[in-house]
């Protein structure tokens, strides 16, 4: 069944959209990710213009957060404060990653970023979470017991002036990191159109040393609102957010993941990571491949005037 | 899918009075100032030099005493396509005055129907390998570029009239005048190339057509033109131009403006996303909210 997209100005297959969503929703059901970074990705191979998949990609992330942050708060593993915190961070960095995105898209060199950006983050990120996930696995069947790396109590990160107490991690830390990690995810979610949770996650555990039972809750609350506020302020300046798009997406997701979630309990952690690694693997790779092809067509029309 | 044959017909207002009138006074000789108020526009005066340096023909009936007057009629100022437009036929009738029978008869008359779609600043870039990896490198603005620009006339352009009357008019896609944004450095050969591409990406893309067979003399005076509109035509205010040639003179022109719009819930969507961003955005947020709020209550799970 065909629509038509009013932004993306294009006709597409309802269920292509629908079940695209539902497969990312099952995945981050499974894996408790976002899903940002496989959506926008899937989007682009469905050749939906990469800046309209990227704004409606951050669109779509507000609804999977808001459904997944939702039992965190009932369960109390959501520390407010340090996710206001990194919030403040993350609207500067939102308002900065617009920015360079307009400049980028006046500039022609958008999609070739947007791609060499997803490119080096999923491939590190799947990269590490592979080899951490087989060495866990060997671990197991090596008889051991599988414990994670304890981190060590303190790092230069706890050396910083600014330091601010965050009741509900137990943590008495600068807010410098914090800002700074807010920031960072900013910058990507707006560019990427992700939430960032696939950095945010791994950063407030090294980094931070924040408890592992209220990094997802915590990380899910300021994805929220950044992903909300980058909607929005995409909408503003690039009119790039396609709602038709998005809710086709976000029903797809929310139904997904109830069905992932349950998936995902009965598969083993480490199993379940290193799955998701070579998802992630896969998606980097594919979109690696892209650049370095040679184009059917290299030549191109855009609005607007060379700089 | 779609239906694609559709046929859109703008069927001239003066066309049917001019038919009208002509079944009644076959010979337009008695008409010494024809009423022909028509709510076409008049010629812009920068485009209409020939009239005036048409050479004069051998005169043989007084009629001809006359000069040839073109007009196209347009049934209505705007056309609205739906979401699903596949590209659709346009059909635009006009009349030709004052008619030279004879030269009539020796089919030494031709008419060029241009569909100009609105203009905008376009930048053709090419792609190198740079690191391996291709990214646009080299671009090239144009300035004022139509962003469609759809064309018919009775015989091949190249039949009616010489190069350099086409290259001035832009009567074909060929020798559409492109200006380039100049940046001081001037490549000839590198602006050459780029609009050479513009034109052939547009082209490709059905926003830039010959019809060289496109217009029809469906009566002595009256003539039918049919374009191709592309499922991507832009929308915007468009201008119909007609431009009748006697001999490979151009004696007269016209123009009459067209709005093309969308219809439907989505054009109200885009057209919230343009004008009224900040709403948009926020409806957008509260959708989001609404969406995985419900699916939580929905499908509790703990």
């Amino acid at each position: 069944m065909a629509l038509y997209l009013p932004i993306a100005e294009m006709s597409v297959n309802i269920f292509v959209l629908l079940g695209m969503g539902a497969a990312v929703g099952f995945l981050s059901g499974m894996f408790g990710v976002g899903g940002g970074f496989l959506i926008t990705p899937l989007l682009i191979f469905y050749n939906i213009p990469p800046a309209v998949a990227v704004a409606t990609g951050a669109n779509q992330v507000v609804a999977s957060s808001v459904s997944g942050v939702l039992s965190h708060f009932k369960r109390g593993t959501v520390d407010v404060k340090l996710g206001v915190v990194l919030l403040i961070g993350g609207i500067g960095g939102s308002s900065i990653g617009v920015w360079i995105f307009s400049l980028l898209r006046s500039l022609g060199q958008l999609d070739l970023i947007v791609s060499v950006l997803y490119v080096v983050f999923l491939g590190t990120v799947g990269g590490l979470m592979m080899v951490e996930s087989v060495r866990a696995i060997a671990r197991s069947r090596g008889g051991g017991t599988v414990s994670l790396r304890r981190p060590g109590a303190h790092n230069w990160v706890h050396k910083l002036p600014f330091k601010m107490r965050f009741k509900a991690s137990k943590l008495y830390v600068s807010v410098i990191p914090v800002l700074g990690l807010g920031l960072m995810i900013g910058i990507l979610s707006a560019i990427m159109g992700v939430g960032g949770g696939f950095i945010m996650v791994p950063a407030m555990i090294y980094l931070l040393k924040v408890p592992t039972n209220v990094v997802i809750g915590t990380s899910l609350f300021q994805i929220i609102f950044v992903s909300a506020y980058t909607t929005v302020v995409q909408a503003m300046t690039n009119h790039s957010v396609d709602v038709i798009l998005a809710l086709l997406l976000m029903l797809g997701s929310v139904i997904g993941a109830q069905y992932g979630a349950k998936a995902g309990q009965r598969l083993r952690g480490e199993q379940l990571r290193a799955l998701l690694a070579a998802l992630v693997l896969l998606v980097a790779l594919r979109l690696g491949y892209a650049l370095f092809v040679v184009p059917d067509e290299i030549y191109s029309i855009a609005r607007g005037l060379a700089l | 899918m779609r239906a694609s044959g559709a046929w859109l017909i703008l069927l001239a207002a003066f066309a049917t009075s001019a038919s009208a009138q002509e079944a009644a006074a076959p010979e337009p000789a008695g008409l010494e100032a024809p009423a022909q108020d028509t709510t076409v526009p008049e010629t812009p005066a920068l485009d209409a030099p020939d009239i005036e340096t048409a050479e004069p023909q051998p005169l043989t009936t007084q009629a001809e005493l006359l000069p040839e007057r073109i007009e196209i009629g347009l049934s209505t100022e705007t056309i609205a396509i739906t979401s699903d437009f596949a590209g659709a036929d346009l059909t635009i009738f006009g009349a030709v005055d004052n008619v030279d029978p004879l030269i009539q008869r020796q089919s030494r008359y031709d008419v060029f129907v241009v569909l100009e779609g609105p203009h905008a600043n376009l930048v053709t870039r090419r792609k190198a390998r740079v690191l391996g990896v291709w990214a646009n490198v080299d671009s090239q603005g144009f300035i004022d570029v139509p962003e469609s620009f759809l064309i018919a006339s009775t015989r091949p352009p190249q039949d009616v009239t010489d190069s350099d009357n086409l290259a001035r008019l832009s009567l074909n896609v060929s020798q559409m005048r492109l200006r380039p944004m100049s940046d001081g450095m001037i490549d000839v050969d590198e602006i050459d190339e780029f609009s050479r591409e513009l034109r052939r990406l547009k082209q490709e893309g059905g926003l830039y057509q010959e019809f060289p067979t496109g217009v029809r003399f469906i009566s002595q005076s009256l003539f039918r033109a049919t374009l191709r509109l592309p499922a991507n035509v832009p929308l915007g205010r468009h201008f119909a131009k007609a431009y009748l040639f006697r001999q490979g003179v151009l004696v007269a022109q016209t123009q009459a403006p067209l709005e093309i719009k969308k219809a439907g819930a989505e054009f109200q969507i885009y057209k919230a996303a343009q004008d009224q961003s900040l709403l948009y955005g926020l409806a957008a947020v509260l959708l989001a909210f609404v969406v995985g709020w419900l699916g939580r209550v929905i499908f509790r799970r703990d």
